[in-house]
């Protein structure tokens, strides 16, 4: 059973829902539905599943209904049509029809909120506001003061438990109010652009603290964001939305590599490949290298061969008829101590070590999965990758040449 | 001429009216007034128990207690024995008992109103021009009518300042929620607050300073009104003053209302919030 589904979920902003889904189901869009019954499609038609323990991305512009989507979860928007289904104890509860206490306990018991502009008492301190869900809930002090501690902890800023948010920076507010949703602990977390409102370095701190805090707690987070950058490196699955319809849903591989249209294909080319490409979707397969018999060409200019043995395993690697050393490199490794030689690694390598390596060595790399060799990564691969061309494979090796030959040069 | 020859009869009605009221209501006014006359006059008579001095020691402590400031502690002692030293102590612990009197009947009505105003829409435009009105209406024209109702002395004094004063925590109150931050509301909504919650732990300490403003401006309000109450019979500072007035005695006029600026000063900076709260 998925955390949370959505069902053909339509959201209308306005007191005349059922006119305006008339003229939805007509077929008329956003504009057209305002011009004539003054009510906003918020959200139109919306299928997903989110499962337990993932960060979904729902990624879109102002106005693409991310967020108009997020607050359905957690019934501060109502959903107009269709089902919002949340498993709870082992059934699944409608949050668009289910009555006030229902939608109140799961409120305190099972999804918690992080919100843009951080959203704190600025009458409470930070330990009060950090403890303010708690006593929703109907805790005991005793049994509130334990929890405030280990969450103010967990996100650092123990020493300001009796300051006001006002005295804190926007990142330490942001934290706040992490520990606040954390507090609660529910098992859903829904963040509300968390991090736009903070300056760029701050927002990768706190970026990193989440998937760190992630790993340790293991929520199933719901996250709104209009960076792609963002949901490419916190996404477990990411939700592309524009004009209140989730157009690509899919892994953060995916979006990249198959961008579903030319909104997404837009999105994607001014996105970092580094942190998102892994060393499978870079490759170029071993089908698609040229080879001879038992060998396959490395650099064919240079007399660079790699023998492949039974079952794909790597024999040697020539260059010139001399036998070159091979190294092997897994992650957490440093790379600057690699020596300059043809290096193996695995195929979901990150494209950022792949870079690295290939830097750091002057050789390709050859990428194997579960012992055999699978496909080789060289700058071509790197190149078009960084370039946004990934999507069109098949390039000739000798487009790059003059480049290559300025690396093998330096080397 | 035709239009001149008709006249609507608007006074007269409003006269009648009054008139019905006494006629039918006339023991419930009386209960209202003595039960309220009762209130004020056993508050000032508690106040005057004791010896003016060591009142005065009690008020600079609690002004000391409420503000931490060490100049207008400093003032106040001055203050208050400037007014001593003038003979004006017994009219300006009347006058305080009917303002704070006053303010808290203001309060009491006013805040609910305000809070329901914030939240229903109708509520406050209907509420709008009354209040309008019961600021702009001159302060004798309904002290008229509250005087035959009442009957002389403290009571419709207090009604005309109550009238005229509680416009400004209805205001106040009603701004101040509304001012809440579409956000902090989502925040508390999903965190499971109910609606009483909602009010309780997010609008009121948010609109606090507000409200609290609202408050200070009800006391000066109140102050502002005690010549007028006087002239119906009211005691307190107001009395020196319209005697003064009468006799032309300038001397009486000018202490009288030095006693009414220093207690309104002095109100006024008691009243007033905290500045370090920690908000922006």
């Amino acid at each position: 059973m998925s955390a949370i589904r959505f069902e053909n979920v339509d959201v209308i902003f306005g007191k005349q829902s059922k006119q305006a889904l008339e003229l939805l189901d007509k077929g008329l869009g956003r504009a057209e539905i305002f011009k004539q019954t003054g009510q906003v499609l918020g959200v139109e038609n919306a299928c997903l599943e989110i499962q337990k323990g993932e960060i979904c991305v729902l990624m879109g512009l102002s106005g693409s209904g991310k967020s108009s989507l997020l607050r359905c979860i957690n019934g501060l928007n109502t959903v107009s049509r269709g089902r919002l289904l949340i498993e709870h104890n082992g059934t699944e509860v409608d949050i668009a029809n289910c009555s006030s206490s229902t939608l109140k306990d799961m409120r305190t018991s099972r999804i918690s909120m992080v919100f843009q502009k951080f959203a704190l008492m600025p009458w409470l301190t930070v330990h009060e506001n950090v403890g303010f869900g708690l006593e929703m809930q109907g805790r005991s002090a005793t049994e509130r003061k334990k929890i405030i501690d280990e969450k103010l902890e967990l996100v650092g800023l123990s020493q300001w438990r009796n300051s006001r948010p006002s005295a804190l920076s926007g990142g330490m507010q942001q934290r706040v109010g992490l520990a606040r949703a954390l507090a609660m602990d529910g098992d859903i977390l829904l963040m509300d652009e968390p991090f736009s409102a903070l300056d760029p370095l701050i927002r990768q701190q706190l970026q990193d603290e989440l998937l760190a805090l992630q790993s340790k707690v293991n929520k199933t987070i719901v996250f709104v964001s209009h960076d792609l950058d963002e949901a490419l490196k916190l996404g477990t699955n990411i939700a592309i939305m524009k004009d209140g319809r989730i157009i690509q849903h899919g892994k953060p591989e995916d979006i990249v590599l198959n961008p579903a249209d030319e909104y997404v294909r837009t999105f994607v080319a001014h996105t970092n490949p580094l942190n998102v490409l892994c060393g499978y979707s870079l490759m170029k397969p071993l089908d698609q290298c040229k080879r001879e018999g038992h060998d396959v060409c490395l650099d064919r200019a240079r007399d660079y061969w790699l023998s492949l043995g039974d079952g794909h395993s790597i024999k040697a690697v020539r260059r010139s008829g001399d036998t070159l050393g091979v190294q092997r490199w897994v992650p957490g490794e440093p790379v600057e101590t690699l020596k300059r030689q043809p290096t193996v690694v695995d195929a979901a390598i990150r494209m950022r070590d792949a870079l690295e390596i290939r830097y750091q060595t002057g050789h390709k790399l050859i990428l194997q999965q579960d012992g055999r060799v699978v496909g080789l990564l060289g700058d071509t691969e790197l190149y078009h990758a960084l370039l946004g061309k990934n999507l069109e494979k098949g390039h000739e090796e000798s487009e790059v040449t003059p480049l290559r030959a300025a690396f093998s040069q330096a080397g | 001429m035709f239009l001149t020859d008709h006249k609507l009869p608007l006074g007269q009605v409003i006269s009648d009216f009054v008139d019905w009221l006494i006629m039918n209501f006339s023991g419930f006014f009386d209960t209202i007034s003595d039960v309220l006359s009762t209130i004020i006059s056993s508050t000032t008579a508690a106040l005057l128990w004791f010896n003016p001095l060591a009142l005065a020691v009690i008020f600079v402590a609690l002004v000391y207690i409420i503000q931490r400031s060490i100049s207008l502690t400093l003032f106040a002692a001055a203050a208050l024995l400037l007014i001593l030293n003038l003979g004006y102590w017994q009219e300006t612990i009347e006058t305080l008992s009917q303002v704070i009197f006053a303010t808290l009947v203001c309060i009491v009505i006013g805040v609910p109103l305000g809070i329901v105003a914030a939240h229903k829409r109708w509520f406050y435009e209907v509420l709008r021009p009354i209040l309008d009105l019961m600021q702009t209406v001159p302060t004798f024209v309904y002290l008229i009518p509250t005087l035959t109702l009442f009957g002389l002395g403290v009571v419709p004094g207090l009604i005309s300042t109550v009238i005229f004063a509680i416009a400004a925590p209805i205001r106040l109150t009603c701004l101040g929620i509304q001012d809440v931050p579409e956000e902090l509301m989502d925040a508390g909504k999903a965190f499971g607050c109910s609606r009483w919650q909602l009010l309780t732990r997010i609008e009121l300490p948010h609109a606090m300073p507000s409200i609290g403003a609202g408050i200070t401006q009800c006391i000066m309000l109140s102050l502002s009104m005690v010549v007028i109450a006087a002239l119906v019979g009211a005691d307190g500072l107001g009395k020196p003053v319209v005697n003064a007035l009468n006799t032309a005695d300038i001397a009486l006029g000018f202490e009288a209302g030095l006693a009414i600026v220093l207690l309104a000063i002095l109100l006024d900076r008691v009243c007033k919030q905290p500045t370090a709260r920690g908000e922006k």
